[in-house]
Formats: structure tokens, C-alpha cells, sequence
């Protein structure tokens, strides 16, 4: 079984969003929410680097460690999913997540948290697969199509990649290899303990 | 523009001499109003100034190159190009030009517990972070040193008192129930405390569910039971968050009065409070004991309810590490304070004969309250024998 995994190549990212807007299209994510974005760092200065960042479906992933439901589940391919029926909103799994991937819509007890939404890594939900109440809940299910992430389908550049983690880590690697710089795999060490080279 | 006016001036100058010349005709096939300027559009729209962090804007002037008027400057003595004295190194690869290396990074911040944050295009300033080591940290507390703590606390509170149970037994008045009774807490004061109980009782129920149903309620009742018990949970968790604090501060303004410290409390404290051994300890409304429950209640339930608030309306006040620190507040004190409430009810209730009837009826036994709070008693006595201001004394004409 594969091990699905995102990693975003900094030095090929150029924060043109195509990744985000193709997220929130694809799943019709509501107004506020954001299951992708981008950040860049030292913005403006030397070393600017910009990432493409959203839930990294982590080894022991610390959202469903915490969550006082219990109502995260892992897929076979290791993508971290929860049951919108089952969540309370209480907001537990954005305070662990080290990579601030849950989003809330503001429907809870005086405008706070609803029902944690995050990326699916175009997986759906627990729902029959590719039904309009799964989509209504969590968007398309691509993978059940024998699809990748379209967020990574779309990016302009080829920064964005998912896929098989061995996979994609023999690609970057590559890339590495031939242009002879990269400033690594964010996120790899904190959401799978490991390390890309450099 | 203002250096284009003096070549428009000419032209417009020549133009005035030979419309003169011409007559009138000639000034109105023109179709300019005499003395006016002709319009001049700018050859480059003007750039008014910037509304980004860039500063004022540029307002480029023209395109045309600039003609130098006068005599023309003598050419820049050319400087001699410096000789190398040592040769100038080629750069390193990229690769190795100190590049940001994000594994190194990550450790690092870490370590640090400092969170790596950038800038972000959406209204969103939570997403700006892009790693927050802290989450770990905060993982931990909830899932290990908050069910320690709290399992701790209040399983141990339950074992002392079931031990003090065993051993002390039900506590009576030592000269028995006298029949007669006096007014401890009026309505108000009842009432009062009653809202706040009943609101803490459901508080901390639903709060203890959050931290350990899903190891021992979630295996009983099955996801869906449990989801529906958690989620109403939440719901009465925060909005009894109301009445609670109300109740707290009507709570301090009717008794603070009566429970601030002083050398009384010490001698009741070195007495052990009447509890070890026998003997009462002297004290008045309320003995040093119950001063401590009441400072428990106001300043422990004001952090809980500070840190309660915070939570409720995430991320108004504060960012995400105060987020964590509120959680760690509320969770901690709350626990702590459900194990120090456990032993008030049952000092309150079985652990006590007596004890119960000043929250109910508010009359207490007059023998138990002489055990209690002696000073109390007489204070309140006296208060009775005082003459009620403006009345006549009996018999005087
Ligand atoms: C008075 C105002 C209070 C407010 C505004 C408040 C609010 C909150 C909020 C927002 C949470 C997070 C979970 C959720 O969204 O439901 C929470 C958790 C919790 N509260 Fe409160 N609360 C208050 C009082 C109390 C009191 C009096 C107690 C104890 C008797 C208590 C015990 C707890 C506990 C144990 C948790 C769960 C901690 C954990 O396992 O993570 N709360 N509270
Ligand atoms: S990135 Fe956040 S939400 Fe996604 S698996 Fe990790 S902890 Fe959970
Ligand atoms: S917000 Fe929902 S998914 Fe997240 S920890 Fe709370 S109950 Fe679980």
C-alpha cells in the first residue's frame, strides 16, 4: 500500500495560489475556510521561500491523538480522515496540529467553531464514496477515482507534489541532484519524522 | 509636467500673436477660449501614491529623454580600475550558500519552541503560521498530565474523603440538636449559591467528559451516543459559562465581607479546624476552612472562567500559543477545583449533621452553630437584643 504524502519544493513555488483557488473549486469549500494555502517566509528578503501548506497527514497524526471524540481514521493509504457526524467542534485538533490545518466554519454557540474542516487529500469522508452527501460534507473523492490531489495536478510549476511518499521523495531528490540546491521537504521531520536532503 | 510648461508657454505665446494677427474669425475657428491653457494629457498616467507597504508612489515625470541645457559638462575624470591584489574567489554553488534548509529549521524552532510564520495572502492571521512546535507540547498536557492530574485529584479527593468517612464518621453536635434554630443565608444568598452550584456540577461534568469520556463513556455507549452526550455537553458548557460568572460575583459581593482573613483563622488552622481531636476552634460567620473554599471559588472560578471565555471565542484575544495556555489554564484549575468542590459537598452534606439545613431552609440548629461559629452566634444575638433604632423603649411614656 502506498503511504500518501505532500511536499512542496520552496524552490520552485512562486505563490501563485493555483493550488488554493483549485482546492476551494474542486471541493466547494465555503467562504473562510481554507484547506490549502501559501505562506512565504522572509518575505522580501534574501532566502524568500514560499510553501504551499495544508494538512500533511501525519504519522501519529497529533489532530486525532487529542480529539476528545475520537473521531479521526486513517485510510489505507495512511490519509488522515475524520467523521464530520461524529466531531463536536471544540477545537482541540487545531491546537495540536502543528501545521494549522483545521478550519472552522463560525456556525458553533456565539459565532465559534462548527464542525472541523480539513483537507481530505481528495478523499472524502467516511460517506458511500463519490455520493452527493459526501461531497455536500467534504467535497470530491478523487482518490476513489484513482486520482492524485488536484491541488497538485493543478500547480503551475510542479512545486506541489503528492503521491506515494517514496515516490515523490525520489522525484525531489532528483530534482536536488541536477540543479545542485534545495532547502528540503517542509514539514517532513514534523509530520513523518524524516528528513529530505538539502 | 511643470517641466514641459515653459516649451507649451512659447507655443501658446505664438499662437496668441498670430490669432492677433488674424482677427477675430480666425479666434474662433480656433475654438479655444482666449488666455486658457490647451489641455495637456500626461504622457504617463500619474501613479498616485502607493497603497502598499511600498510608500508614496512613483509619479514618473515624462518619457522624453532629458536635453541638457547650457554648456555641456566636461566628461568624469575616469577612474583607474583598481588593480587586484588578491584574487577574487568564485562564488560557492548554490547549493551550498548558506540555504534555508527546512529539516534544520524545523528542529531548530523546535527546540526554540518558536513557531515559523511568514506572510500570507488570505484575511486570516492564524494561517500565517506555518509550524507550530508548541502543539506538541500541548498534546502532551491534554493527553497525558491533564488525565494524571485530573484522575489524581479527583479519584484521590473520593479515596481521602471515603477514608475520613470510615474513620471520623458522620460529624454531630457534641450537645445534640437543640430544636432551636437561627437565619444563616437568607433567599438571596441561597439562591445564589444553588445557580452556581447546579452550573458547576454540569460544567465540570461536561468538561471531565471532554478530557475522559472517550476512555470510559465512548466504549460503553458507541460513537454515535457518545458524540450526541459530547455535543450537548458543549452546548450547556458554554452557555451555563453565563449564569456561572454571574453567580460568582453576586457570590463575592454578598460575602466577601465575612471571609476575609484574619488571627482567628490561625487558630483555627493550628486547631486542625475541630476536625482532628476534639475541641472547637472559635470563629465567626465563616471559620478558616470555609474562607478557603470561598477564595478557591471566587479566584480559582474567576481564572476558570477568564480562560473559559477565551476558549469560547477563540482567537479574539489571542494567537494560538495563548490559545494552548488558556486550554492549560481552564483544564488544570478545573480539575483541581472539582477536587476541592468534592470535599465541600461532602462536608456539606453527609460529612456533616447539620450542615446541609443552611442551604436549604438557611435556619441551622442553634447548637450547631455554637460549635461552628461561636463568635458568630453571639455577634448575631446581640444583634437581636440591640433596640431597633426609632422604636420606644417598653414602658416608657
Ligand atoms: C465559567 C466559564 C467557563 C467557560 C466559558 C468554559 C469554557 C470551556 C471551553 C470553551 C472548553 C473547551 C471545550 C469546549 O468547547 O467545550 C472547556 C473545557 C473544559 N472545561 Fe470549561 N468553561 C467554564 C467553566 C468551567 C468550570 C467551572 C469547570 C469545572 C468545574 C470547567 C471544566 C472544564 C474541563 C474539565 C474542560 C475540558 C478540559 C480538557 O479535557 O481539555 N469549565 N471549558
Ligand atoms: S497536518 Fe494537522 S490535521 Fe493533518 S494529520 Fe497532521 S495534525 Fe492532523
Ligand atoms: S474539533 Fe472535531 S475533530 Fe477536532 S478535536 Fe474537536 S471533535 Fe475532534
Amino acid at each position: 500500500m502506498a503511504r500518501m504524502k505532500f511536499l512542496c519544493d520552496s524552490d520552485r513555488c512562486i505563490e501563485c495560489n493555483a493550488c488554493v483557488t483549485a482546492c476551494k473549486n474542486e471541493h466547494d469549500v465555503p467562504w473562510g475556510i481554507n484547506r490549502r494555502r501559501v505562506v512565504t517566509l522572509n518575505d522580501g528578503k534574501p532566502g524568500e521561500r514560499s510553501i504551499s501548506m495544508a494538512c500533511m497527514h501525519c504519522t501519529d497524526a497529533p489532530c486525532a491523538a487529542v480529539c476528545p471524540v475520537s473521531c479521526f481514521y486513517t485510510t489505507a493509504d495512511a490519509i488522515v480522515l475524520h467523521d464530520k457526524d461524529l466531531c463536536i467542534g471544540c477545537g482541540y485538533c487545531f491546537y495540536a496540529c502543528p501545521f494549522g490545518a483545521p478550519q472552522y466554519p463560525r456556525v458553533g454557540n456565539f459565532g465559534g467553531r462548527g464542525k472541523m474542516d480539513k483537507c481530505t487529500y481528495c478523499a472524502g469522508g467516511p460517506q458511500q464514496d463519490n455520493s452527493p452527501a459526501e461531497y455536500i460534507q467534504y467535497g470530491a473523492n478523487r482518490i476513489a477515482e484513482g486520482k492524485l490531489p488536484l491541488c497538485a495536478e493543478m500547480c503551475s510549476t510542479k512545486a506541489l507534489l503528492a503521491g506515494d511518499g517514496e515516490i515523490i521523495a525520489s522525484i525531489y531528490k532528483e530534482r536536488v541532484q541536477r540543479r545542485g540546491y534545495g532547502s528540503g521537504a517542509w514539514g517532513w521531520r514534523t509530520a513523518y519524522r524524516e528528513t529530505l536532503p538539502a | 509636467m511643470t517641466r514641459a510648461l515653459p516649451t507649451h508657454a512659447l507655443l501658446g505665446a505664438a499662437l496668441a500673436l498670430s490669432l492677433l494677427a488674424g482677427g477675430a474669425a480666425a479666434q474662433q475657428a480656433a475654438g479655444q477660449p482666449s488666455g486658457a491653457e490647451p489641455e495637456v494629457q500626461a504622457p504617463v498616467p500619474e501613479v498616485g501614491p502607493g497603497r502598499g507597504r511600498l510608500g508614496p508612489g512613483q509619479v514618473p515625470q515624462t518619457n522624453e529623454p532629458h536635453a541638457p541645457t547650457g554648456m555641456p559638462a566636461a566628461p568624469p575624470p575616469v577612474a583607474a580600475a583598481p588593480t587586484p591584489v588578491a584574487p577574487i574567489p568564485a562564488p560557492p554553488p548554490l547549493g551550498d550558500r548558506n540555504q534555508a534548509d527546512a529539516a534544520e529549521l524545523e528542529l531548530q524552532a523546535a527546540l526554540r519552541g518558536e513557531r515559523i510564520a511568514g506572510r500570507i495572502t488570505i484575511p486570516n492571521a492564524t494561517a500565517a503560521n506555518l509550524i507550530q512546535p508548541a502543539g506538541r507540547e500541548w498534546r502532551e498536557f491534554h493527553n497525558r498530565i491533564l488525565t494524571w492530574v485530573g484522575g489524581v485529584a479527583v479519584l484521590g479527593m473520593l479515596a481521602v474523603l471515603a477514608g475520613f468517612f470510615l474513620i471520623r464518621g458522620r460529624i454531630r453536635p457534641e450537645a445534640g440538636m437543640s430544636g432551636r434554630t437561627l437565619l444563616r443565608f437568607n433567599l438571596l444568598e441561597r439562591a445564589n449559591h444553588w445557580m452556581v452550584a447546579s452550573c458547576f456540577i454540569v460544567l465540570g461534568l461536561s468538561g471531565l467528559n471532554l478530557t475522559f469520556g472517550r476512555h470510559l463513556l465512548l466504549p460503553l455507549i458507541g460513537p454515535e451516543a457518545f458524540t450526541a452526550v459530547s455535543a450537548a455537553g458543549k452546548i450547556a458548557h458554554n452557555f451555563l459559562a453565563f449564569p456561572f460568572t454571574l453567580g460568582l460575583a453576586v457570590m463575592f459581593l454578598l460575602w466577601v465581607r465575612d471571609n476575609i482573613p484574619n488571627r482567628l483563622d490561625l487558630e483555627w488552622v493550628k486547631k486542625g479546624g475541630g476536625f482532628i481531636g476534639r475541641g472547637h476552634p472559635q470563629a465567626r460567620r465563616f471559620n478558616a476552612g470555609q474562607k478557603g473554599m470561598f477564595w478557591i471559588t471566587i479566584l480559582g472560578g474567576g481564572l476558570v472562567a477568564a480562560s473559559g471565555y477565551v476558549l469560547v471565542f477563540p482567537f479574539t484575544v489571542t494567537d494560538i500559543a495563548g490559545q494552548q495556555a488558556a486550554h492549560v489554564v481552564h483544564g488544570l484549575l478545573a480539575v483541581l477545583m472539582i477536587a476541592a468542590i468534592l470535599a465541600h459537598i461532602y462536608i456539606g452534606s453527609i460529612g456533616m449533621e447539620g450542615a446541609i439545613d443552611a442551604m436549604t431552609t438557611g435556619e441551622v440548629d442553634e447548637n450547631w452553630a455554637k460549635e461552628h461559629h461561636a463568635l458568630w452566634v453571639e455577634e448575631e444575638q446581640a444583634k437581636a437584643r440591640a433596640p431597633v433604632p426609632g422604636a420606644k423603649p417598653a414602658g416608657a411614656g
